[in-house]
């Protein structure tokens, strides 16, 4: 019998829907609401200083990057297996698409987090 | 005689060699307050029309035999009451996601061979002979699997299981209830072999946390919770081999 | 088993659950955008904040907002199911008081996270 793979992406999944389900609801109001209107928040809250600020922080660099990954890993496995549930077969091709899109974005974050500098 | 009600059973009708599809045959019945779907066929069959074919036997929910699509949901039919289903007409099909043997009768051949695949019995950890007397278990111990060992196998999960209908090779809910039922008692040593079938791609991970077969299972024997503890076990031993000193 | 999700209101629920993926995805690559116009540069990334700063984008944003409470209820609702079983003096947790943990829990962090941004920040 050969052993699945799943498990491997399944954490990610798992992970990415975790954060996801604690803070995502908040951090989208945040960064898509309430900054842009400065609701609550201060009216420079994501400014290019601030944002460069917190970009080469390290906690800053890793939060960006965990999120945006897990995110990404979260949503690509349960869209290889909602493929499935349309009657799109399970498979490589599936996997390369859904998990190598969530790949392509981590290494994106990557490069461009480590581009911005410390 | 007591009340009467009317209501009309919506019956899916399919002989083998002679029916080309199934059809679908409406039998007007009544019925009292106490009586069961079952029941309902039951009356059919003895007083309207003796070739309509179902299974059951103890008409108590404890057979696990009269499981069959009752108004679109996978239900038992000795434990679903004509009452509820008023003003009808109620449409009784076979259990979903097998091929039909005869109008309310499915095949089970595959289920019964997934049963035989998770070696449904214990191969005691340490085998002890008979001077050693029984094999002790504390009340914490058989805690952990009591509640996966009350399946009656009625296949109403794998009805419910929409993974199972997409692609049958799916281990499945109740198959994989049971496996976890002697994988978590202590007194078993076979895991290691039950725990390929969980890792392979026929195991767990074609579960998509649905939910439904928990919701249908007619003895809450939650076959749900069974196939996601063992995603984490099964987790565990795809990253456990990377580990030194293991295989 | 075509459009098999129709045929009963769990399944449409379930796919409701699952069709959150996608919406996460977009506010991952937004975010993602950000990082990478920040890289590119100042001007750039205040074309970035603008966008953002659009009625269409906070529009979209609020029905994000949305779409994320509903991931944040469908993934405790389920993880009764998924978890293994919490003992607590003999007896097992029921599965609302699991459910009900999480969103709590859900919501400290969120409350954290905003306390956080909007008296911690510069
Ligand atoms: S797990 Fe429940 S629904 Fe499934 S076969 Fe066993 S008793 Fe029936
Ligand atoms: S007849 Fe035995 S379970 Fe219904």
């Amino acid at each position: 019998m050969k052993r699945s793979n799943q498990p491997f992406f399944w954490l990610l999944f798992g992970a990415g829907g975790m954060l996801s389900a604690l803070i995502g609801a908040m951090l989208v109001f945040i960064t898509g609401v309430a900054a842009p209107l400065g609701l609550g928040v201060h009216a420079d809250l994501m400014s290019h200083a601030n944002a460069i600020a917190f970009a080469r922080g390290i906690p800053g660099k890793l939060f960006l990057l965990v999120v945006v990954s897990l995110f990404l890993w979260h949503a690509a496995h349960r869209i290889y297996h909602s493929l499935h549930d349309l009657g799109i077969p399970p498979g490589p091709l599936a996997q390369a698409a859904c998990y190598g899109t969530a790949l392509l974005g981590t290494v994106v974050a990557t490069v461009a987090l480590l581009a911005i500098g410390f | 005689m007591a009340d009467t009600r009317k209501i009309v059973l919506e019956v899916l009708r399919y002989t083998p060699g002679q029916s080309t599809a199934p059809t679908l045959q409406q039998y007007p019945i009544e019925f009292t307050d106490d009586m069961s779907v079952l029941q309902g066929l039951q009356q059919v069959k003895d007083f309207v029309d003796g070739s309509l074919t179902f299974r059951w036997s103890c008409r108590m929910a404890i057979c696990g035999s009269c499981g069959m699509m009752i108004d679109g949901a996978p239900k038992l039919a000795c434990r679903a009451f004509l009452r509820d289903f008023l003003p009808g007409p109620l449409r009784v099909e076979p259990l979903e996601h097998f091929p039909i043997e005869r109008d309310l009768v499915v095949d089970i051949s595959d289920f019964v061979d997934k049963l035989g695949r998770i070696t449904p019995w214990i191969e005691p950890r340490e085998p002890r002979s008979l001077e050693q007397g029984e094999y002790l278990q504390t009340p914490a111990q058989l805690e952990r699997f009591e509640s996966f060992s009350h399946c009656i196998n009625c296949m109403l999960c794998y009805a419910a299981c929409p993974q199972y209908g997409l692609d049958s090779r799916f281990l499945g809910p109740a198959a994989t209830a049971l496996l976890h039922r002697y994988n978590s008692d202590s007194r078993d040593g076979a895991q290691a072999k039950r725990m390929e079938l969980v890792n392979s791609e026929e195991g767990v991970w074609a579960c998509t946390a649905v939910g439904y077969c928990s919701e249908v299972c007619p003895k809450a024997v939650d076959p749900a919770n069974a196939v996601n503890q063992n995603k984490t076990a099964s987790a565990v031993s795809w990253f456990a081999r990377f580990l030194p000193g293991r295989g | 088993m075509d459009g098999w999700w129709r045929r009963d209101p769990f399944f449409i629920r379930y796919m409701a659950r699952e069709a959150t993926a996608p919406f996460v995805a977009a506010y991952a690559i937004v975010l993602l955008v950000g990082i990478v116009s920040l890289a590119r540069g100042a001007d750039a990334y205040e074309e970035w904040l603008e966008a953002l700063a659009s009625t269409g984008w906070i529009v979209a944003h609020a029905i994000l907002v949305a779409i994320f409470a509903y991931h944040t209820y469908t993934w405790f609702q389920i993880m009764p199911k998924t978890m293994p079983p919490v003992v607590v003096r003999g007896r097992r947790l029921a599965p609302e008081v699991i459910t009900f943990a999480g969103i709590a829990a859900a919501v400290l962090a969120s409350l954290a996270l905003w306390i956080l941004v909007a008296y911690g920040a510069p």
